[in-house]
């Protein structure tokens, strides 16, 4: 195990990021800054010029632009990254699912935030929860350790021979990115040795060996065949994901999974949670515990590839799971983590109860009391022998 | 101290968690005094988080900002609604705002004000709680010739929570101050801490 006695450093989670991009130290890295990212490619920019880094700094004029020149980076070869928030990740949108068709393993933090309108600046996950079915990898990160440590373990994933698509991660707007928290650093060489040297494959700058990158393809080409290749990749992740968070944990000694649950071996309540929430809600645990309340939680690391079996196992046990999604998905049963988790225990025999939370919409503050509310309606639910209503629920919703 | 129209308030924190809530006006330096606080503790070997409020960044607005000290890892994240330590580094905000919303009745209230917490008390018809004072944008533009309240209200803060010693807020400005300023800015901003230390007022 690795030692306990690094230094800590108070930092924000951008400027947690920002060290882990330069202690990868890309070939490139195209960005465009977007509110609350803007930290992240202002501190890269002055490593670029400071020369703490070799990367190659291009600057563009969209998100749009930053996401082309980054595939077309990476198609010729090179080891590429980028960051984005909110609108800059929507106007980035066609050119996302064309870096994972194309195989790109490009590396991307997002910092979440709410998409407009009205125009708000604030945390929610409605960002990339919407780009969940562009073929990109997505780890959601809980603090600064984490925005860290996965913008380290995204490389390795994304390089994997096994899997070879995109991968971004998450953390939370201003929450994390602009508060400031512990942080514990590697040394640059350890963070070399971990992600390895950089293996392209058909580079299109390999003159000798000339490939043609996104041609179009036609009614009668290999389109479909390309889209399951695409899928049986992500299907790959899974395992590849948890053989790097095991290998890291080694290197760090923090260990991480595909998820993380708590206290949830005896749960008959339990919430699923993503991001920063996560630890809120630990703490609600550990109150509800204190008064013998069998109360649980699980925060959800990788959402693409979405592990259905381990949560299946996870919650099996659990006579009522509350979901609480940042994000919602209009006209739908409820926020994309709840479809998930709905869909993922539909097998299990008993089925536990799923209900469907909303919280936190637009920055929206979430308080240990609106998480103990949530808890409180599972409890009842899980008292009551009739099956409750799947509608949403809300928490810190003001009145009309 | 409690009088009948502030209600008694249990507030559960976990043991060695102690959270301050900063009222300010945008250009006070209210996020800089949170984060600087953070940074105390990290030197004293705590956990901490620190954290603007993020509103309208006018000059002149009021602003919220908290910062979470503990020795314990700090899970939670979420705005402080019950905080131990209220820092207000405008008095006038005392008129406008709720700046002892949700504080249980033995947290600490430290002012900006060159009244005594008797007179602010009088002057602005407060009740309950425990009031500190410190006539921090005096010390300010008499140290550091500029008035920014927030560096003298640390001092005031160090002396009345016994968060940090004194010795160690001096050196972390030697140090870490003296990285980004020249020594004219860090010997002043040293003298406001000190002094304000040496100031501040209880009842």
């Amino acid at each position: 195990m690795a030692t306990t006695d690094r230094d800590i450093l108070a930092v924000t989670g951008n400027e947690a990021t920002a060290e882990a991009m330069c202690q990868i130290d890309p070939d490139v890295v195209c960005a465009y800054p977007i509110t609350p990212q803007t930290e992240v490619v202002q501190l890269y920019a002055q490593m670029v010029a400071d020369g703490r880094v070799a990367s190659e700094f291009v600057t563009v004029e969209s998100e749009h632009s930053a996401m082309s020149a980054v595939i077309g980076s990476a198609a010729g070869g090179a080891r590429t990254m980028t960051a984005t928030s909110s609108q800059g990740f929507a106007l980035m949108w066609e050119v996302l699912f064309v870096a994972a068709s194309y195989r790109l393993p490009v590396v991307m933090t997002t910092v979440n935030r709410a998409l407009s309108g009205p125009i708000n600046i604030h945390c929610d996950h409605s960002d990339t929860m919407g780009g969940r079915d562009t073929g990109w990898v997505q780890l959601y990160g809980e603090n600064h350790q984490e925005a860290y440590d996965n913008c380290i373990q995204s490389v390795r994933i994304a390089e994997s021979m096994d899997v070879r698509l995109p991968t971004m991660h998450m953390y939370d707007g201003y929450v994390i990115s602009g508060a400031i928290g512990p942080l514990q650093m590697l040394t640059k060489d350890e963070v070399q040795q971990f992600i390895g040297p950089y293996r392209s494959i058909n580079p299109m700058l390999d003159t000798k060996k000339p490939v043609t990158v996104g041609p179009f393809d036609g009614l009668h080409g290999w389109y479909f065949e390309h889209k399951v290749a695409q899928n049986r990749a992500m299907d790959r992740a899974l395992q590849v994901i948890q053989d790097v968070a095991d290998e890291y944990a080694e290197l760090s000694g923090r260990q991480y999974g595909l998820l993380d649950p708590y206290r949830l071996e005896d749960a008959e309540i339990a919430i699923v949670v993503v991001g920063s929430t996560a630890g809120t809600t630990r703490m609600t645990v550990d109150k509800l515990r204190a008064r013998g309340v069998k109360a649980g939680m699980v925060r959800v690391r990788a959402f693409r590839p979405f592990p259905h079996e381990a949560f299946a196992q996870a919650l099996q046990h659990v006579k009522v799971v509350g979901v609480m999604d940042r994000a919602d998905s209009f006209g739908a049963m409820g926020g994309p983590v709840f479809l998930e988790i709905r869909a993922a225990l539909y097998d299990c025999d008993p089925r536990p109860q799923v209900l469907p939370f909303i919280y936190g919409l637009g920055g929206r503050d979430i308080f240990p009391d609106n998480i103990e509310q949530a808890f409180a309606q599972l409890e009842d639910v899980a008292k009551s022998k009739k099956r409750a209503s799947s509608e949403r629920r809300y928490l810190n919703l003001r009145a009309d | 101290m409690a009088t009948k129209s502030v209600a008694k308030k249990q507030v559960e924190t976990p043991d060695g968690l102690t959270e301050i809530r900063w009222h300010g006006r945008g250009g006070q330096g209210a996020v800089t005094a949170a984060k600087m606080v953070a940074e105390l503790a990290l030197g004293q070997h705590k956990y901490f988080q620190a954290f603007p409020e993020y509103g309208p960044e006018r000059s002149g607005a009021p602003i919220v900002a908290f910062t979470r000290v503990s020795d314990e890892p700090i899970q939670v994240y979420a705005g402080i609604e019950h905080p131990q330590i209220v820092v207000v580094l405008d008095p006038s905000l005392l008129s406008i705002v709720d700046v002892t919303k949700g504080a249980p009745d033995d947290a600490i209230v430290l002012v900006n004000s060159e009244m005594s917490p008797t007179e602010l008390r009088k002057h602005y018809g407060l009740e309950g709680f425990r009031y500190y004072t410190i006539a921090a944008t005096r010390i300010a533009v008499e140290t550091i010739r500029r008035p920014i309240p927030n560096t003298p209200m640390v001092g005031a803060l160090t002396r009345i929570t016994g968060l940090f010693p004194i010795e160690n807020v001096v050196n972390f400005l030697r140090e870490d101050f003296g990285k980004k300023f020249p020594p004219k800015v860090v010997e002043g901003n040293i003298n406001a801490i000190t002094r304000s230390y040496e100031e501040v007022q209880g009842e």
